[in-house]
């Protein structure tokens, strides 16, 4: 019985193509403005590290001016003051741990004719590439030794490597950076983490730095501050250590806490410092730590943009719009077909036989919606990568999970717009329909 | 009222319910639709309008960086301000720490009152020397441009301000919100609470380097050179001559110096499409949504109304038998479109504010313009009538004969 249904589908699909073409055209479209901006805001929301977003936290506490919030919806500073961030690394007290930073300096490749560049570095501990798992091509990353010894080591980006080292195994090479000698001691394999979580405050879907040092050697060799640097107060003694010892804000710092009990531990330790250093005259607000896992801090920094979100919402009305058309035209459709449906009933069709075959009529209909509307999200996805020039690969790409949610949508969508029209073709009476013929 | 048949075409129109709801719905979705974007459209466009206050169109700015040992950061930039001011098609070159549009530079708060707890004023600081006027293309609307013996070198971890300023006239108004913006002049602000700054004189416009931020036209300049290590020139050409002289400074620094590094030159107008990037792409994906969703809604009314003629071929046959003529059957079409539409942007008026109450609230945009919920009805009845327009003279055509015969 099936097949015949997709039989008839067919012949009344031919008997209006126009009709027809013009209600895929809807469901196409709907579909594809509705598939683009959720691929957009689906990997924008997603969880960039999955196996243990929940156990990597992001610390803060209250360093901001005691007259002042430093936002008025009473959230701590987003960042943390270089003595909070060294003396947390001091402490030591959760599984892993590492402030980090950005910076930038010069970097002269080995050989005679090499041509100097700016790098984009990111200051790290050694804890930092277990922490988040960063892939390595070759070698690893440092020992946590190499912070103790202020040691001159470095990581390098896999783009970095194949710049400089032509994309070798390099680890035991030196590297010129800053104008020091610097051990290469891992190269990482390819590292895109959408969102970039690790440090949100410059851009969310910013790429990766270009190498990694160790954070303390940003004092021995004055590594200038890159991202956001916030003061409310005047730094108390001049020169670069005193810009590190003032209350500025340009650290992030992350914990690993495995358990529950690991976490409740870090907050205990976290109270306890600030009291501490509340008693040293220093954080003089109240009390306000926070320890958000990585997902609780990607929605509390507000990743996803609001450009996206408003983009999400008129692209499901729009695909509403799409579906009252569709409705419109199937109901005409059915409609202008009564003295056929009542031929068919007064023959012995009963209303379930009808109900399956215009379902199956409006199924049809809503696939070939979806591949369209899968076909227009991919231009769409296109478009955006147009648009904004600096938009990661990962966020345009549509995946399996994003073909098949298309292709779904597009067959509940239709379906759900052929009910109503199907109802009413199902309720013709036959012998009206007959008579007046 | 007699001859428009309102009367009979309700009466028709009740019979087939459905239909007509659903083309007032989707008419009225349309509207909201398009209503809200064009809201969005309206602000965004605004938004790139503004003026940096800058000459944009032949300014540009250059990073150099050095890096050697012996490099000498404050003999360099005094050597390369003296090279590019000396060439030809070049009005004019500063170095400063931030420049407008770009999205990176200094804050801080500048305080009426000695150390006024929490009171302060934000303002973007620009660090440059003398010539920082006439480089940005700024207006001196009262008071003196700095002299060459008040401008200062200013290490990288140094703290204290020289004793002059010069503000942009939004920020004086910020300073001293009872007085007219003339007040500013001569008097003393402060910084990092107690130090004491002289605001010497009043500039007409220049924004801060943060677009989306909302006190984007408080600045201030500071009469300083910087020895941060990485240094920044801000360069205004001869009108026209912009392109040429780009490569040309670039290659005057890179050839001046090995030990450092030349980077991101980029002109004031290639750095706004960048900063604006993202409104303009709103615009552009709003704009064609608008389109695609009025040809849907106008192609799903054509569909439908030549669907109602179609099945009415008889009906039609007959009243144009009775007598009725073809400018009476476009008529009728014509007025039951305009009916449904009326209730379509009647509805659509409703949830345009709706949804634009939403959207305010949750995502902080401006609130419609009221002249947009006029101009969204009248835009979709046209709409609506041009739709119609077609299957309704193709009813209009239908002969009186077809009465004649069975369908």
């Amino acid at each position: 019985m099936f097949g015949y249904y997709v039989k008839l589908a067919g012949i009344s699909i031919r008997r209006n193509p126009v009709l027809t073409g013009l209600m895929i055209l809807a469901i196409g479209l709907g579909i594809g403005a509705c598939m683009t901006t959720i691929t957009v805001n689906y990997v924008m929301s997603s969880d960039p590290i999955p196996h243990k977003s929940d156990q990597l936290h992001y610390v803060q506490i209250d360093s901001w001016d005691p007259n002042n919030p430093f936002s008025d919806d009473g959230d701590p500073p987003d960042q943390v003051t270089w003595t909070d961030a060294t003396n947390f690394m001091r402490d030591k007290k959760a599984f892993r741990q590492s402030a980090i930073a950005s910076s930038n300096g010069v970097i002269i490749p080995p050989g005679d004719d090499s041509k100097p560049f700016m790098a984009a570095m990111r200051i790290t501990y050694a804890d930092f590439f277990p922490m988040f798992d960063l892939p390595f091509q070759f070698g690893s990353g440092w020992p946590s030794s190499a912070d103790d010894n202020h040691e001159y080591v470095v990581v390098l980006s896999r783009k970095t490597n194949d710049e400089v080292f032509g994309g070798e195994d390099s680890v035991g090479r030196t590297l010129n950076v800053v104008g020091k000698e610097f051990r290469v001691i891992g190269v990482l394999d390819e590292y895109f983490p959408v969102p970039k979580f690790y440090d949100v405050s410059t851009g969310a879907f910013d790429a990766p730095e270009d190498i990694y040092l160790p954070f303390v050697l940003k004092e021995d060799l004055e590594l200038n501050n890159n991202g956001n640097t916030n003061c409310w107060k005047a730094q108390e003694s001049e020169g670069f250590l005193g810009f590190l010892q003032s209350e500025c804000i340009n650290y992030q710092m992350w914990v690993e806490l495995p358990t529950n009990a690991d976490k409740q531990a870090y907050e205990d330790y976290l109270y306890s410092y600030v009291t501490e250093q509340k008693s040293l005259g220093r954080l003089e607000r109240p009390m306000n730590n926070r320890l958000p896992n990585v997902m609780e801090w990607l929605d509390d920094q507000e990743v996803v943009e609001d450009d996206a979100q408003i983009l999400l919402w008129l692209s499901f009305m729009f695909l509403g719009v799409c579906l009252l058309n569709t409705i419109g035209l199937l109901l005409a459709k059915f409609v202008s077909r009564s003295a056929e449906i009542g031929l068919r009933r007064a023959v012995g069709a009963s209303r379930g036989d009808l109900f399956i075959q215009h379902t199956v009529e409006t199924a049809i209909i809503g696939i070939a919606g979806g591949i369209l509307g899968l076909g227009l999200s991919l231009l769409g996805l296109e478009g955006v990568k147009i648009l904004y020039s600096d938009v990661p690969e990962q966020i345009v790409q549509l995946d399996i999970t994003m073909v098949t949610l298309a292709l779904i949508l597009a067959l509940i969508a239709s379906v759900a717009a052929g009910l109503y029209p199907t109802w009413k073709a199902c309720n013709i009476a036959p012998a009206s329909q007959l008579k007046s013929q | 009222m007699n001859n428009l048949e309102i009367g009979p075409i309700l009466r028709a129109l009740t019979r087939n319910k459905v239909g007509a709801i659903l083309i007032a719905i989707q008419i009225a979705f349309t509207m909201t639709i398009v209503v809200n974007a064009i809201s969005i459209i309206q602000e965004r466009e605004r938004l790139m309008a503004r003026e940096s206050g800058l000459d944009d169109a032949n300014t540009f700015f250059i990073d150099s960086s050095g890096f050697t040992d012996d490099f000498n950061e404050q003999v360099t930039v005094q050597e390369d301000l003296a090279n590019i001011r000396a060439l030809p098609g070049i009005i004019s070159a500063v170095q400063i720490n931030a420049v407008p549009v770009t999205g990176s530079g200094w804050s801080m708060s500048l305080q009426t009152t000695e150390n006024a707890e929490g009171d302060g004023t934000s303002v973007a600081v620009y660090m440059t020397d003398e010539y920082g006027i006439e480089t940005m293309d700024l207006e001196l609307i009262a008071g003196e441009n700095f002299s060459p013996t008040d401008v200062r070198w200013r290490e990288r971890a140094q703290n204290n301000w020289p004793d002059k300023v010069i503000v942009t006239k939004a920020m004086a108004d910020e300073l001293f919100p009872e007085e007219n913006w003339q007040y500013a002049l001569g008097k003393t602000v402060y910084i990092q609470e107690d130090e004491p700054l002289l605001i010497t004189g009043i500039v007409d416009k220049l924004q801060a380097p943060w677009v989306s931020w909302g006190g984007v036209e408080r600045s201030m300049i500071s009469p300083e050179y910087q020895l941060f290590g990485a240094t920044k020139y801000l360069i205004r050409a001869e009108p026209g001559f912009r392109d040429e002289m780009m490569p040309q400074v670039e290659e005057l620094l890179a050839q001046s110096n090995d030990g450092r590094i030349i980077r991101n030159l980029r002109s004031i107008d290639d750095q706004r499409k960048r900063s604006y990037q993202s409104h303009a792409a709103m615009v552009k994906m709003l704009s064609l949504i608008m389109v695609v969703l009025i040809l849907v809604t106008g192609l799903g009314i054509v569909g439908l109304a030549s669907f109602n003629v179609n099945r009415r071929k008889k009906q039609i046959g007959v009243r144009r038998a009775l007598g009725a003529t073809q400018g009476a059957i476009l008529r009728y079409f014509m007025v039951e479109n305009f009916l449904i539409s009326s209730i379509g942007v009647l509805l659509g008026a409703g949830l345009s504010v709706g949804l634009n109450i939403i959207l305010v609230d949750q995502f902080s945009l401006t609130p419609i313009d009221w002249y947009l919920i006029p101009t969204g009805m009248i835009a979709l009845w046209m709409v609506g009538q041009i739709a119609v327009f077609g299957p309704a003279q193709r009813a209009a055509s239908i002969s009186p004969a077809s009465a004649t015969r069975t369908v």
